[in-house]
């Protein structure tokens, strides 16, 4: 029972608010807000009691020091989440639908927990839907709104697709194995012809999910249609998790074919950064520009898959936990922001720090740890991604990473100066946060502030890491 | 813990009591003496290091402190100073102190002026004690990045402009060195071992040919960008013109350093065999700069941009000694980064006490200040007669040394480059006259300047305080220069094992 902890412990707090849920009156549904919080503080922090590693249901289910620990990070990510979106949850539109806003949430992480578990392919896939299709009907959460609902169902289409082709691939595979246990696969992977298009149709579903170049399409239609919370949920948990994953299957399973895959990332990752960074300079409105940064930033996560080894892993694990909590201040602010005034675009930030210091700040801060300054934590793990992928001997590689890097402090700095050297006639008005706010707020800088000085975490990391690859 | 932790403490301490002050004086004074300690702390800093080499501690480093920071990656927080690094230290204190009492005036937004302009200095701070190139690269990155706020903000003309062409030039040379840097750490024990990013430790290792090929361009453009090399130097005058005061003169003064500084320890110390090889290419970039500036400065109306190509010249003249691989050079070019650090940014200060006053910086427009503003009007005289080399300030010593040194170099390559290098000192003579003939001397073109008053107290503090540093350079050099001879012991040793047929 232990083995399934996480899964178990979510499944219980979904189940109780569930209950909660149908006894609240229509009037009074705000009153789950809180609980919701509370129990999902508790389970993350239940989580981080040391489990028991083990496999269940034959292998299809496993459990280990590694995969407890991504899903602490993702917990902690939800939770953060969770906080922040408080303040636009308690608008008068939503007043009706608040907790099905955490019973979606809280099955999409369920599904994510299961597909980082997984130890067959089935599983995966059963895990992968889960986490997908409750996201679609978050994103046209304000569905009243033309542009939410074209969102959802944008999304919708999007997900059926990749999971169509994913299962097309994962089928192959079953029919040149004739299994679908991974540890069962691997040794079976030889780089047949069939293999090879059996690859190439689960790495392009994958590329759906983590929204690489040239799979990238849907991702800024649907980051600016759907609420803020739920773009920074797909631009974090769920690219995170998927991630995980991916760099999982592709070093356990894939492992024998890593030549080939490595030659295929490469390109992709190139790709990746250029087009999402060339993009990003041109938005206007903030979700967008955030979408096509948070593209780029996948295809520097890209730099330590490519990586192949314990410090790969380690270093996509890093990233990841550094990019959710630089990501999550952004998306914090532009929420708050958005909620307050309905103002998303870049000039409606001109001269927001003389009105709003502190939260001109934490954006500082956030985009300055996404473009990778120090002493603040994305300046680690670009680092060490970087350092990845040049023990491989990918110089070059690193090389055009790095040119990108300056063309995303291009762009970062586009929002600063906004902020900071620009002055407006009409500022957006100077205005309190309530307390979730400036809580989650407050949790993401704590984050970006100290994991890059804290190296225990990376070496925590590092140790779990031990031979995935 | 070693005495040089105080340099990054220091720094931080201030940040936090600025950031919990109230009121503009309350922000100032504890900048003051913020940098006022820091600069004891400086001072204090250069005599224990003279302490102990007179007792006879001949270690490389001295004050070593070594902390584990990641250990899978072997990254240390790993710091310590040769004579070269103190110097550096004491250059950059005199120049933040100099520089708080310049910007006393700034009104707008002041907490976050300070802030930026102390995190700065901490970053250059820590930059000259690293050891390890992993901190080292850290504190180089902190140290540009707050000069896109403090010009962005803060500065005049067309500032968001420089402010964006600076900090993403100095980021795209940033991003070079990285690779520089990942580079080596691979490449860190070719006998095999675990792999290390400690400066000592890998100076005493050959790194193979072919990667020193690979890496060294990278590393020497990449830390060129920032010692404003030729054609990589282009951020330099638009962003002096636009910067504040204070910035200016931190930037011009002790930023710029950073660029020599990196080339001379990273570049040229860790990969010495493609030093030789590839030096050609870059000796040949120095030249051109150091005439480029020089003759930009000529055509210049606006003061800062005069001293701003002047900049580029007397920078370029740093990184063409290095590129002379002898020792005399090498002290020379040490000599004027500290030289120039100072009386740059006295310029700087004069410049935007000047502009403070009379609201112009074309030289066209202004004259005769010399009676109005006496006090400023003779301390530009002396910069600038320093800046031309005049034999009892700073800048002889340093020049005479770099081109003794060039001149040491007995192949016609490095004789012309030497004689056309040296040629420059007549063009600063040009610049550097006119400018003083037309603003301080001859009829008071504008009437209003008229009302104009010299300097207040806080100017004069900040100007005596780096006229001090000039004149104790020249009329005294010994000390700082065989202190300096001492640091750079090690790796002229190591130039000349890499290059037994060195003329």
């Amino acid at each position: 029972m232990l083995i399934m902890r996480h899964e178990l412990l979510l499944i219980a707090i979904t189940v109780i608010l569930l209950i909660v849920e149908i006894f609240l009156p229509n009037t009074q549904k705000r009153k789950i807000i809180l609980p919701a919080i509370l129990l999902m503080a508790a389970v993350t922090i239940l989580g981080f009691f040391p489990g028991t590693p083990g496999i269940l249901f034959g292998g299809m289910f496993q459990s280990t020091a590694l995969t407890m620990m991504l899903k602490n990070i993702l917990n902690i990510g939800v939770l953060i989440i969770f906080i922040q979106s408080v303040d636009w949850l308690k608008q008068e539109q939503n007043k009706e639908k608040i907790s099905e806003f955490f019973l979606l949430m809280l099955s999409t992480l369920i599904g994510m927990n299961y597909m980082i578990s997984s130890g067959d392919f089935l599983m995966f896939y059963i895990g992968l839907e889960l986490a997908t299709i409750p996201v679609a009907a978050l994103a046209a959460y304000e569905r009243m709104k033309e542009k939410s609902a074209e969102a959802g169902v944008k999304l919708i289409f999007i997900s059926a697709l990749s999971s169509g082709i994913l299962l097309y691939g994962l089928s192959m595979i079953y029919g040149t194995t004739g299994t679908m246990y991974f540890t069962d696969v691997a040794p079976l992977i030889t780089g047949a012809p069939l293999q090879v298009l059996a690859f190439i149709f689960f790495f392009a579903g994958m590329a759906f999910k983590i929204s690489l170049v040239p799979f990238h399409l849907w991702t800024a239609d649907v980051y600016e249609g759907a609420p803020v919370n739920i773009a920074s949920y797909l631009s974090v948990i769920s690219k995170g998790a998927a991630v995980f994953i991916f760099t999982i299957i592709l070093y356990t399973v894939f492992y024998k074919i890593a030549v080939m895959w490595s030659e295929v990332l490469y390109g992709i990752t190139i790709l990746t950064i250029t087009v999402g960074n060339l993009f990003a300079m041109r938005q206007q409105n903030l979700k967008r520009f955030l979408a096509f940064s948070s593209i780029a930033q996948a295809g520097f996560i890209l730099l330590g898959v490519i990586g192949q080894s314990q410090l790969g892993m380690t270093t996509v694990i890093y990233f990841a936990l550094v990019y959710i909590f630089s990501n999550l201040a952004a998306f914090g602010v532009v929420g708050i922001i958005s909620n307050r005034t309905g103002k998303e675009n870049i000039n409606d930030y001109d001269g927001l720090y003389r009105t709003n210091p502190n939260l001109s700040l934490v954006m500082m801060l956030a985009l300055f740890s996404l473009a990778g300054i120090p002493p603040l934590a994305g300046f680690f793990g670009k680092f060490f991604l970087f350092t990845a992928a040049a023990k491989q001997g990918y110089y070059w590689l690193v090389l055009i990473a790095l040119v990108n890097t300056i063309i995303s402090l291009y762009y970062y700095l586009l929002v600063i100066k906004a902020m900071l050297l620009n002055n407006s006639d009409q500022p957006i008005a100077k205005f309190t946060s309530d307390g979730y706010t400036r809580t989650g707020l407050l949790m993401c800088v704590a984050g970006i502030v100290i994991i890059g000085f804290a190296s225990s975490i990376y070496e925590m990391v590092f140790n779990l890491s031990f031979g995935l690859y | 813990m070693s005495i040089l932790t105080l340099f990054i403490i220091i720094p931080v301490l201030t940040i936090l009591g600025i950031l919990s002050s109230k009121t503009h004086m309350q922000v100032k004074w504890i900048s003051v003496v913020g940098m006022g300690l820091q600069l004891l702390a400086a001072i204090g800093l250069i005599l224990l290091y003279l302490a102990e080499r007179r007792a006879g501690n001949m270690a490389e480093v001295l004050f070593v402190q070594d902390n584990v920071w990641y250990e899978t990656l072997n990254i240390h927080f790993y710091v310590g100073v040769d004579g070269v690094s103190v110097a550096m230290i004491g250059l950059t204190a005199l120049v933040v102190f100099a520089g708080i009492f310049a910007s006393w005036d700034i009104v707008d937004l002041p907490r976050e002026f300070f802030t930026s302009l102390i995190l700065l200095a901490s970053g250059v701070f820590g930059f000259f004690i690293s050891l390890d190139l992993f901190t080292m690269f850290l504190f180089y990155e902190l140290a540009v990045i707050p000069m896109y706020l403090l010009i962005g903000i803060w500065g005049s003309g067309p500032r968001h402009y420089s402010a964006m062409k600076l900090t993403l030039m100095l980021m795209g040379g940033s991003a070079f060195i990285l690779l520089g840097i990942i580079g080596i750490y691979f490449n860190s024990a070719p006998g095999g071992g675990p792999l290390t990013f400690d400066l000592i430790k890998i100076s005493k290792e050959t790194i193979p040919i072919d990667v020193q090929r690979f890496l060294f361009p990278f590393l020497f453009v990449g830390f060129g960008v920032l010692g404003a090399m030729f054609p990589f130097h282009t951020w330099s005058p638009d962003g002096h013109a636009s910067a504040p005061t204070a910035v200016s003169m931190l930037h011009a003064g002790v930023l710029m350093k950073l660029g020599g500084y990196g080339c001379y320890r990273v570049a040229v110390f860790l990969l010495p065999e493609a030093a030789h090889q590839l030096g050609w290419i870059f000796l040949i970039l120095a030249t051109i700069g150091v005439i480029y500036g020089a003759f930009g400065a000529v055509w210049q109306k606006d003061l800062k941009y005069i001293n701003a190509y002047s900049s580029v010249s007397h920078c370029a003249l740093v990184l063409f000694a290095i590129l002379m691989f002898n020792q005399t050079a090498m002290n020379g070019a040490i000599m004027q980064m500290i030289s120039h650090g100072i009386m740059t940014a006295l310029f700087f200060a004069l410049i935007g006490m000047i502009y403070g006053r009379t609201h112009t910086r074309y030289i066209n427009e202004m004259g005769g200040l010399m009676k109005v503003m006496p006090f400023l009007a003779v301390a530009y005289v002396i910069a600038g007669l320093a800046s031309l080399g005049l034999p009892g300030f700073s800048g002889f010593v340093a020049e005479m040394t770099i081109f003794v040194g060039a001149f040491q170099n007995v192949d016609t390559f490095h004789r012309v480059a030497t004689i056309i290098a040296a040629s420059s000192i007549v063009v600063t003579a040009v610049y550097v006259l006119r400018v003083v003939g037309i603003l301080l001397l001859g009829k008071i073109k504008n009437e209003h300047f008229e009302e104009i008053t010299d300097a207040k107290w806080y100017d004069k503090i900040s100007v005596v305080a780096l006229i001090f540093g000039i004149t104790l350079i020249g009329i005294a050099p010994l000390w700082l220069s065989d202190m300096i001879n001492g640091g750079l012991g090690p790796i002229v040793q190591r130039l000349l094992a890499a290059a037994p047929v060195l003329n």
